[in-house]
């Protein structure tokens, strides 16, 4: 099954899940010791090597994943996730992906890319109790779906992203573990905030060098 | 079994069957009893399945009250309530409590055949509001 460009003309150019599967892994194991040292700093430091287990996981059987239609495939994305990431991070991720599954068309337009990720959002924040503003990942997500929204192109959104996660640096955590740490969180990046901007650097890369 | 089951999720496995050993002391076996703990791979964390299993092995039609420590224990056992789906999960609760505590009051007010309303009741008691 494919996804589609983020193209802001709307043109549809497919890209095959199998190998936005791979560089979203690949994406993730080559930070990893980056996101579980920002993760060490403010949290308990597992966040690199779980979210490389579970997308590991994934691609292990990204050949089933791209055999499903696009909603079906993310949904069993994130189940995936949800079962092999193994920390508050798995149902998380988790669930934007099962979410977005839910959300999603098919053949998805940029406009329903929009609305499916919206939506998605709700179902991070809901199941996180949190909110944009609390230093986690939801604080690099809203600014992606706001840049999505207005059109942007993929390289405006991957620096959205980019930005988002740098403006995690000053917040002050207000949920997860790093929160415990009240006014020590300040000054480190928020380490789920890292891999959503490293996720939609892959996935708006692939597509737009595919396109 | 007819009284509410117990089960203790903890980022460690340790702390989890500790927690199930001071459950056991005080009920004994009257109160179906399942913990888990870890990531699955060996670490400290929690998983989804595992906690599935435990839910499953505390099954009871009375329902199961669930006892967790820090929040990736909360949102993982919420995933796994939900991930077991209707009818069972209106019957499941994630309590809001401390866990040692928590688990052995419950377990104890579950002992004497309490409703899953009471036995949740009982650990919240324990939460500041």
């Amino acid at each position: 099954m494919s996804a589609e460009t983020l193209d802001k003309t709307g043109t549809m150019d497919k890209v095959d899940l199998k190998t936005l599967i791979s560089v979203t892994a690949n994406t993730i194991a080559a930070h990893a010791d980056e996101l579980t040292a920002l993760d060490q700093a403010i949290g308990d430091g597992d966040h690199g090597l779980n979210m490389k287990r579970g997308f590991e996981a994934v691609r292990a059987e990204a050949e089933g994943f791209a055999a499903k239609p696009l909603p079906e495939a993310l949904k069993a994305i994130g189940t995936k996730l949800v079962m092999t990431v193994g920390g508050a991070s798995g149902p998380l991720f988790g669930t934007l992906f099962m979410a977005l599954g839910k959300e999603i068309s098919a053949e998805p337009d940029r406009a329903n890319l929009a609305t499916a990720f919206g939506k998605a959002i709700e179902a991070v924040a809901a199941r996180g109790k949190s909110q944009v503003g609390q230093k986690t990942m939801l604080d690099v997500l809203q600014p992606v779906h706001d840049a999505l929204l207005q059109g942007k192109t993929g390289a405006e959104i991957t620096d959205a992203a980019d930005r988002a996660a740098d403006a995690t640096v000053p917040m002050k955590a207000l949920r997860g573990r790093a929160s415990f740490l009240g006014d020590r969180s300040i000054g480190h990046m928020d380490a789920g905030g890292r891999s959503v901007a490293l996720l939609v650097r892959a996935v708006v890369e692939t597509i737009e060098g595919h396109a | 079994m007819s009284n509410v089951g117990i089960v203790i999720v903890s980022h460690s496995p340790l702390v989890a069957e500790g927690t199930a050993d001071m459950v056991r002391q005080m009920v004994g076996d009257e109160v179906p009893l399942a913990w888990c703990g870890g990531n699955g791979h060996g670490g400290l964390g929690t998983n989804v399945e595992a906690i599935m299993s435990a839910i499953d092995k505390a099954w009871s039609e009375a329902g199961v009250a669930i006892l967790v420590d820090l929040g990736g224990a909360e949102t993982n056992s919420e995933m796994a309530v939900e991930m077991i789906g209707e009818p069972r999960a209106q019957k499941i609760i994630v309590c809001n409590a401390p866990i040692v505590e928590g688990a052995v009051m419950a377990a104890t007010e579950a002992s004497g055949g309490a409703s899953l309303r009471e036995v949740v009741a009982t650990a919240h008691e324990l939460s500041p509001s």
